[in-house]
């Protein structure tokens, strides 16, 4: 597989000395064309300085990165014309109609809506009805699908998404994903924030971002594997008071409220009960999240 | 003891239904979910149920009061937080709780009074003189949840509490609203991140104006046949007639 994104030891850190805050520490990884690659971390995670980086919004503090073989200081301009970037803000012009929207971004970027139709097509029909309509006044799903219309009307060979699917609804969210896999099959490298660990497993491969640090790159599958415990999880009908008895356990070596119930890892050797009435342990699978606390506990 | 008792209750405007007879009751110490989709008619509800809008027909209660009548006294018989707002970041703790305490009806005593106790539950003694601004995000959203419960409401309206915080501050959170809930304190929590609901004791699932499901998530799950809350939602909010797109 090529390369299309390359990013080695990169940081970023805003404002001086005393106020210095660090944004990226020290990033590196490698994406590939045809690549559906997801970033993953919450708020301030250094999420969107990395994707400003890349689509040479911002310049980084030290280190290095490429898109497509160009370097993000010294060749920007090429960059700009092979990149196609959807930022976390609603970035349209409001004021404008949809196609209006469309036709511009194509405009500036050289291309015609016409010749990359295709492209669009499947994403566009679905807003065409409100081709008319300002883009101020359109429901959040209907803000995303043009936004990445007007990202993918240039016919970019990589497509930086940052954060597309946060504030919007379950079912759009669930159609805007299927977007991206058919995106994928046409060879683009995709690269997508999110701050939806559910939103992993969709992705070729994940890298988990926190404090400005990647803690992992692999892939969903891989990740689960490697997670160092045997996992299980329990319940009751109060699980603030299951929780409060687990911790006076001595066999439990650590445990956690997810969801509607509680995950327990237990001390190696250790016997494998609760005592809790009418609760039980069983083993389970972990899930992004779980690998999630587990790599922020490690730091 | 009934916290929340809605009967049949609307919101027309013009002749569009937002809201159509909504019926559920929420019962104190509970957590209740309240999920729907963009343009289900989530915020009309809650702006119904918070006392800020006065519902076209039907019945409703809220920590006792009447939605036609007691608007008012449900205003200071409710908390509210959410993730985009909660506190004043360039004020301290102490500051925020007596401003919302203030805002609340709190006379200075009583203020004063209940403020030593909640900055030792938060474990914040050494860092009662910082300004919010600098606190970390997961102490941060304590502080916002002890803010939001300060005049003691009958309940506690949480507005995506946990929108793009860490797991690990996020399992705080929710640790801290089940401890809440222990002491009897009652959350509704409205979201569109439907692994928030997972964490709820009940569940309903707003689609059009209506209420199409209302259960445990666990109930949930077992009668539609899926793995996850993200799997029911889906079942019931893709055949919602308006606001999908």
């Amino acid at each position: 597989m090529q390369t299309a994104i390359f990013i080695q030891d990169l940081s970023k850190s805003y404002g001086k000395e005393k106020h210095r805050a660090t944004a990226l520490k020290n990033v590196s990884l490698e994406i590939g064309q045809g690549e559906l690659f997801g970033l993953i971390g919450p708020d301030g995670a250094g999420k969107t300085s990395l994707f400003r980086i890349l689509a040479t919004l911002l310049t980084p503090s030290s280190g290095k990165a490429t898109v497509e073989g160009f370097d993000v200081v010294k060749d920007y301009r090429e960059i700009r014309r092979r990149v196609g970037y959807m930022p976390g803000r609603f970035s349209l012009y409001c004021d404008l109609s949809v196609e209006e929207n469309l036709e511009f971004f194509a405009t500036v970027s050289g291309a015609t809506v016409r010749e990359n139709y295709d492209l669009i097509a499947d994403i566009y029909r679905q807003i065409e009805p409100f081709k008319k309509r300002r883009a101020g006044k359109l429901s959040g799903g209907m803000k995303q699908k043009l936004a990445l219309c007007c990202a993918l009307v240039r016919r970019p060979a990589v497509l930086l998404l940052d954060e597309p699917t946060t504030g919007v609804d379950a079912v759009s969210r669930r159609e805007f994903w299927d977007i991206l896999k058919n995106l994928k099959d046409e060879g683009m490298c995709i690269f997508v924030s999110t701050p939806y660990m559910d939103e992993a497993s969709l992705c070729d491969r994940i890298a988990l971002i926190q404090g400005g640090e990647v803690l992992s790159t692999n892939t969903p599958a891989n990740l689960v594997a490697s997670y160092p415990f045997t996992l299980y999880k329990t319940r009751a009908e109060n699980n603030y008071l299951l929780l409060e008895q687990l911790r006076t356990q001595s066999n439990v070596r650590f445990c956690y409220i997810s969801g509607e119930s509680l995950r327990v890892v237990f001390h190696e050797g250790a016997e494998r009960v609760i005592r809790y009435p009418s609760s039980e342990a069983e083993e389970v699978t972990p899930s992004i999240e779980d690998c999630f606390i587990q790599l922020m506990k490690k730091r | 003891m009934k916290v929340i008792e809605v009967h049949n209750l609307c919101k027309y405007f013009g002749r569009f239904g937002a809201v159509r007879n909504l019926s559920f009751e929420v019962v104190k110490g509970e957590i209740f979910g309240f999920l729907g989709a963009n343009g289900a008619g989530k915020t009309t509800a809650m702006r119904m149920l918070c006392g800020l809008l006065t519902p076209t027909s039907g019945k409703g209660r809220v920590a006792g009061f009447d939605v036609y009548r007691e608007s008012e006294k449900i205003k200071r018989s409710i908390g509210y937080m959410s993730q985009k707002f909660s506190l004043y970041e360039d004020l301290t703790t102490a500051e925020n709780l007596e401003l919302f305490g203030g805002i609340y009806g709190m006379g200075r005593k009583e203020i004063k009074a209940k403020m030593a106790g909640v900055i030792e539950g938060l474990e914040l003694e050494a860092g009662k003189a910082l300004l919010v601004g600098s606190l970390p995000e997961g102490v941060k959203q304590k502080v916002a949840f002890a803010v939001s419960t300060f005049h003691s409401p009958e309940i506690v309206f949480l507005d995506e509490p946990t929108a793009g915080v860490d797991p690990i501050a996020r399992r705080k959170f929710w640790e801290m609203i089940y401890e809440a809930a222990n002491r009897g304190v009652t959350s509704f929590v409205t979201t569109h991140y439907m692994d928030e609901a997972e964490y709820c004791n009940r569940v309903s699932i707003l689609v059009d104006g209506e209420v199409r499901a209302l259960a445990s998530p666990r109930e949930l799950k077992q009668k539609f046949g899926a793995s996850s809350m993200q799997e029911v939602f889906f079942a019931l909010a893709q055949k919602a007639k308006r606001g999908v797109s």
